[in-house]
């Protein structure tokens, strides 16, 4: 195996759960002020996944006070310390950018459905 | 000390601080370099320690020249140059590992840099040429080159098409990340010049 790709095995977390595009997660970050550190909770739909190894990430959409906000997250960061996965979507797109222009019911997705 | 060691460029890749904050760094192979000759003041005028760096078969160097490996008595080398070093106290033979780097130090790196042949002024310089379409016929020329009368030539040093790339580049003040002498691994932060597997110089920094 070649050097890079040992160093980046390094750094990547085994314990991601599965989850992709039209789900709906809940990602607990650490967040460090000044020598205190505590974990706030982004939870929203991902909208897409980017997968390039260690530079492996996924973008999670919330609308908050009306207002949609988007995060972006490494997927391999040390300052997430889980990601939950809430709701499983059925979505035909692996890039749910459509959801950016609709609000409301519109913008709901619906459950897979487990055979 | 000596004040720098050979290398190779592995690549690039990136490294997660300690808060989350991604770092793009290049892997460079550092050492190890076996002393092959001690410069002195006496001698030579000056101080140096000439080193050789990546292992060459006995059979592929001219006899001369393994005679001057042989004195090191550590096989042959692809690679031979020579790094100031003052007070320095390695004997020959002697080998030196990346551990004269640790992480937070300032290093510059020279190789190298990529050839891109003979190219235009657009590329070489970052002249913003001309209109693409529209009946357009001046795409990437440069434009006027100098005045007329006088001076009545053009001025040394002038922007021109040429030859780009495939000449030495120094890098300076680089960030070292991360060690790993089991390795020989040494991680700086950013860009170093040269393709991969290109032979660099790195060097403790001027500037730090």
């Amino acid at each position: 195996m070649n050097i890079i790709d040992k160093l980046e095995m390094e750094q990547m977390k085994k314990d991601i759960p599965r989850f992709k595009a039209g789900d709906t997660l809940k990602v607990h970050v650490k967040i460090t002020e000044g020598d205190k550190q505590r974990i706030q909770v982004f939870q929203g739909v991902c909208i897409k996944r980017v997968n390039s190894g260690l530079g492996s990430s996924y973008t999670v959409r919330k609308i908050s006070g009306n207002i949609g906000v988007e995060r972006i997250f490494p997927l391999h960061s040390p300052s997430i310390d889980k990601i939950e996965v809430l709701r499983v979507g059925q979505v035909r797109r692996a890039k749910l950018y459509y959801l950016r222009n609709l609000r409301g019911k519109a913008a709901r997705i619906s459950e897979k459905r487990m055979a | 000390m000596i004040n720098g060691l050979l290398g190779k460029k592995i690549g690039m890749s990136q490294v997660f601080a300690a808060d989350g904050q991604r770092i793009p760094v290049t892997v460079l192979e550092v050492g190890p370099c076996t002393v092959l000759q001690k410069k002195t003041v006496e001698t030579d005028g000056y101080e140096a320690v000439q080193i050789g760096f990546a292992e060459k078969a006995a059979q592929r160097v001219t006899k001369p020249t393994m005679g001057h490996f042989k004195k090191a008595g550590k096989g042959a080398f692809s690679y031979v140059r020579e790094f100031r070093a003052t007070g320095d106290d390695s004997a020959v033979g002697d080998v030196i590992s990346c551990t004269m780097f640790k992480p937070g130090d300032r290093i510059d790196v020279s190789g190298t840099s990529k050839g891109k042949g003979f190219q235009g002024v657009m590329k070489r310089w970052g002249f913003a040429g001309g209109r693409a379409s529209h009946g357009s016929m001046f795409k990437r020329r440069p434009g006027a080159i100098g005045q007329s009368a006088w001076p009545s030539k053009v001025i040394k040093g002038k922007k021109m098409p040429g030859q780009m790339g495939n000449v030495r580049v120094t890098t300076q003040n680089l960030i070292v990340v991360d060690v790993r002498p089991e390795q020989n691994l040494v991680l700086v932060r950013g860009a170093v010049p040269g393709p991969k597997n290109g032979l660099l110089e790195i060097r403790k920094g001027i500037k730090a």
